[in-house]
């Protein structure tokens, strides 16, 4: 925050009532908490299902291909989360249609994020001087959204958890049962196209928070966090969503005080969180492999 | 068995396509309530394809199929059914006890509100059957494969089903697990009166449990006692190809001259 905006220097202490109201002192900082809690917690709950289907790559190709409709919508005259919407929810439907062949595509899947990146970046240049737009759009802009993109994002928002509360056992099924679960009866298939499709609103979400780039920090750290740390898939979900909303806390409060860019913090809380947490597992672990004797030598084998 | 019980499967000229290329035909058999039937064949032959008939899964090309009196269908709660052993992720952050859960309520939208004692008690009591208690509780991926064909037979007794079809749930197993689990489920479907298809490689660890094998095999199906069916002349009109069946003092029977016929079906 350059310091002419401010009458005084942001207050910090022990106080922490003092340090709530300082923090939620201007407007921009409270769209910024409101809209970053709701991303966070649909990106946690979403963010746990991406990992366990192996689908890390695609979600992030997924707000790629969103950045080529962002851009594409500016020029058109719209806002850019309808173009990313539209991009990503396309792209999502085909992939969940592909379902498991999706597995393995890498480099399938990582050329059209190249050339989604590129035909952004055409339609960057098409739609004259407007840098900063991409720029926002690649990293994200917390702190410049409006009261109304807030009420939209928390719509989007609950409906993406709502949805993934309606399709949560059978969802879980399918994605570690996937014969069992089509045999008993579960719409596989179009589950998978519907997960897609959720997460592609997930996604569009949470690109305006930490952007196109980084949206890994907050689908993908807090929920591989979270399978080091519980193999009970309902804890597993709720540990993820409270990490992804407790890295956009600190990221924001702490770019509150620092002139630096927040998704520079909330992707630096998050990487560093994730090595933490994968020390702390295989301390956990070997302590385990310790107690449970014949578990051991194959522990001890396989760690890395 | 009483003759008042109904069978449990009843095939008529039954055959089995995949898109349009016929896989086995003439199946004429039925199997009764509570019987055990190992199905054999090479590879390829079309045995993956006979449960999938049954569970519903695709239909038959031809003739008609009853599964406990009705036609197959999809997410039938009476029929149990663990698919070929997958290879499942070492990392996989999942313990065994929640993968048993799914074969309760998996099918089922939304989420569990609170912790249904109920289930909790068919889960832990599907772990038991199994003999699985001491490592329910870890990462089902990290566990050898006996131990998870445990869990995976469980997660389909939990569903308690009137019939189990397991797709070669000894492969991949060492010779003493093979024995072990084959036993299991034979105590097991003594104990629910469950009728099992069970599909197999070697009939070998089986013979003390099975009470038929249905052989698929060159587009036919054929069924019968162990001892009729696995004969030279039997299997050779079925390869319609000699082969020959050897006798080794325990018992154990072993088929051979079948090598070229499995190398043509792998390929």
């Amino acid at each position: 925050m350059p310091e002419h905006y401010l009458a005084a220097a942001p207050y910090f202490g022990w106080d922490l009532v003092r340090d709530v109201q300082e923090l939620l002192r201007y407007a921009f900082m409270q769209h910024a908490y409101e809209a970053g809690t709701i991303v966070a917690l649909s990106a946690g709950v979403i963010g746990y299902f991406v990992v366990l289907r192996g689908l890390s790559f695609a979600a992030h190709a997924l707000s790629h291909i969103g950045f080529a409709g962002a851009t594409g919508a500016v020029l058109l005259g719209a806002a850019p989360i309808v173009g990313l919407l539209a991009f990503t929810m396309s792209a999502g439907g085909v992939m969940g249609a592909l379902g498991q062949r999706l597995r393995g595509r890498d480099v399938t899947i990582g050329l059209v994020m190249a050339w989604s990146l590129g035909l952004g970046l055409l339609f960057t240049a098409l739609y004259k001087g407007s840098a900063g737009l991409a720029i926002g759009i690649l990293f994200g802009q917390i702190f410049g959204i409006t009261s109304d993109e807030v009420a939209v994002t928390f719509v989007a928002g609950s409906l993406t958890v709502l949805a993934l509360v309606v399709v949560y056992r059978p969802l879980l099924f399918a994605t570690l049962d996937e014969e069992v679960a089509e045999a008993k009866g579960v719409p596989v298939r179009g589950l998978s196209i519907a997960f897609m499709v959720i997460l592609a609103i997930a996604v569009s979400e949470a690109v305006q928070v930490v952007g196109v780039l980084l949206i890994f920090a907050l689908i993908v750290a807090p929920a591989a966090i979270a399978e080091r740390f519980t193999t009970r898939p309902s804890r597993g979900v709720l540990l993820s969503a409270a990490l992804a909303v407790l890295f956009t806390w600190s990221g924001l409060t702490v770019a509150y005080y620092f002139p630096y860019p927040v998704g520079f913090f909330i992707t630096t809380i998050a990487f560093w969180s994730y090595i933490l947490a994968r020390v702390l597992s295989d301390v956990i672990a070997r302590r385990a492999a310790g107690r449970l004797r014949p578990w051991r030598e194959e522990q001890v084998r396989h760690s890395p | 068995m009483a003759r008042s019980i109904p069978p449990a499967i009843v095939a008529d000229s039954l055959a089995a396509a995949y898109r349009d290329k016929l896989i086995w035909r003439n199946g004429t058999f039925t199997v009764n309530t509570g019987e055990f039937v190992a199905v054999l064949g090479p590879n390829g032959s079309g045995k993956s394809t006979l449960l999938r008939l049954l569970l519903g899964l695709m239909p038959p090309a031809a003739g008609s199929l009853q599964v406990l009196g009705k036609r197959p269908h999809r997410g039938n709660p009476e029929v149990g059914y663990v698919p070929q052993r997958r290879n499942i992720d070492r990392d996989l952050p999942i313990r065994g006890w929640d993968f048993v859960h799914l074969g309760i309520d998996g099918d089922r939208w939304g989420v569990e509100l609170g912790n249904n004692p109920n289930y909790h008690e068919r889960v832990d009591q599907a772990i038991k059957s199994v003999d699985a208690q001491a490592y329910a509780d870890r990462p089902i991926g990290r566990l050898s494969g006996g131990e998870q064909q445990r869990l995976l037979l469980a997660q389909a007794l939990a569903g308690r089903p009137r019939m189990l079809l397991l797709d070669e749930p000894l492969a991949s197993l060492d010779l003493r697990n093979q024995i072990v689990i084959a036993e299991l489920v034979g105590d097991l479907a003594r104990a629910n009166g469950l009728t099992v298809l069970l599909i197999a490689h070697d009939i070998n660890p089986l013979l003390p449990i099975v009470d038929r094998v249905l052989y698929v095999a060159h587009g036919g199906v054929a069924i019968g006692k162990p001892a009729e069916v696995i004969t030279t002349e039997q299997l050779s009109r079925l390869y319609d190809a000699p082969v020959e069946v050897l006798h080794d003092s325990h018992g154990h029977m072993f088929v051979v001259g079948l090598e070229a016929e499995s190398a043509h079906h792998d390929a």
